[in-house]
């Protein structure tokens, strides 16, 4: 069937391991982007690697009992944020060109992270040379 | 073709119910859940799809085709709540008497979903439970290669584990998107589930057609205190509790910015549907 061979191709990526994808349906967040998230998170991490073949739309949707439009609407954001490309009979792919896209994810990451900083600063009359100062240091340890 | 099932203004007249210009659509591909109370309209709509029963009104096209084409049935792969199939037949009976009426019949699939639902093929099915003759209903109507699936209250009085094996072969069924599944059922949390759209269908009548996810994902149900009044165009339905009032909303955390005294929670299927059934509209 349709569904096996599917799977069968993707197993020869993945050694057989199905992608790791964890639902939670009371987290409040919607499911489609739980999943973009998470397929986001690994290609990030490098758990998926570029050119490296995703379930289709509707195996994932199988698996994890959900409907196809769901997944279809992660997928769609996955492909606009670059990180996945969908090549029309063939499937999606982890897009190879992402560095950038990944870097800037990061570096939104590390806003937040600066953020909730220059608020613990703020507000607790720590001053701004301070803290900047840890900055570098942490920045420059690293290398 | 993009549309598996496309009905519009169906209409049907009796003493006492009328079925009022229904209509809706199940795009290609798709699984579209059909949901309300018991007498709401729901197998009345799906006997009239299916032309067991004369519509006054309207229009049904099944496949691209008038529903009223005999060709159509060939495509078609109907399971009813009951098993239809003689209590002295084994599933090798079924399959006799089967292949003889639809032009398709895959001997091969046939065995292989019954092997997969461990059905055995030479036992009667009076020695089968409930759960058993469901699967024997679907295996029947898969093996004739149907690109629909119509299904009204399948997953009814079953356990919830061969429920999930029901949704299981539905998903497996759509791997092709050739394929769609209309699929009723009072049992909301099953539709809710694998469905990309929900119909609500409430005393004859479509009350919505909407896809899932924003039900889910958007509507939502705002709780306020006596002192809060909700303004008639922030709410689609009101209850009245004990202490409190209950509004159905279309955006839930817009109606929590505007109303922020009040709680706003996500809307399960069910609540939905009983919102729409219990309560007054705004």
């Amino acid at each position: 069937m349709y569904l096996t061979n599917q799977y069968a191709r993707y197993g020869q990526y993945k050694g057989g391991d199905p992608i790791d994808i964890l639902i939670s349906n009371s987290s409040g967040k919607p499911i489609y982007e739980q999943i973009c998230q998470q397929i986001k998170t690994q290609i990030m991490d490098g758990t998926l690697t570029a050119g490296e073949a995703l379930p289709s739309m509707r195996a994932l949707a199988k698996e994890l009992h959900l409907s196809v439009i769901t997944v279809q609407r992660a997928y769609e954001d996955l492909t606009r944020d670059g990180f996945i490309e969908t090549v029309s009979g063939k499937g999606s792919f982890v897009a190879a060109q992402n560095q950038e896209f990944i870097r800037e994810e990061r570096l939104r990451e590390a806003e937040g992270l600066l953020q909730r900083a220059a608020e613990l600063g703020r507000s607790h009359g720590i001053p701004l040379e301070k803290l900047t100062g840890i900055l570098t240091l942490f920045y420059e340890e690293g290398d | 073709m993009e549309n598996s099932i496309l009905v519009r203004d169906l209409t049907k007249r009796f003493p006492g119910f009328t079925l009022d210009r229904v209509s809706f659509q199940v795009p290609k591909g798709r699984i579209v859940g059909f949901i309300g109370e018991n007498g709401a309209g729901k197998s009345t709509t799906i006997r009239l799809i299916l032309n067991d029963l004369k519509k006054d009104g309207g229009t049904v096209e099944l496949l691209g085709r008038d529903h009223t084409d005999p060709a159509v049935k060939n495509d078609l792969g109907v399971v009813f709540d009951a098993c239809n199939f003689p209590e002295a037949f084994t599933p090798l009976d079924v399959e006799k008497v089967l292949s003889g009426v639809y032009s398709v019949w895959d001997g091969q699939a046939y065995r292989g979903y019954l092997k997969r639902f461990a059905l055995p093929e030479r036992k009667r099915v009076k020695t089968f439970s409930k759960g058993m003759k469901m699967k024997l209903s679907i295996a029947a109507a898969l093996a004739h290669r149907p690109r629909l699936l119509i299904l009204d209250e399948a997953t009814a009085g079953l356990d919830p584990v061969i429920r999930d094996e029901i949704l299981d072969i539905l998903l497996d069924f759509i791997q092709d998107e050739e394929h769609s599944v209309f699929f009723s059922s009072h049992i909301t949390s099953d539709i809710q589930k694998i469905a990309d759209y929900v119909v609500l269908i409430h005393q004859g009548k479509i009350v919505f057609e909407e896809e899932k996810d924003v039900l889910l994902d958007q509507y939502g149900i705002l709780r306020c205190g006596k002192g809060t009044e909700v303004e008639p165009g922030d709410y689609i339905v009101r209850r009245e509790t004990g202490v409190s009032a209950e509004y159905l909303v279309r955006d839930r955390s817009a109606a929590g910015k505007k109303y922020p005294k009040a709680v706003a929670d996500a809307a399960s299927l069910e609540d939905i549907m009983l919102f729409y059934i219990k309560g007054e509209a705004s």
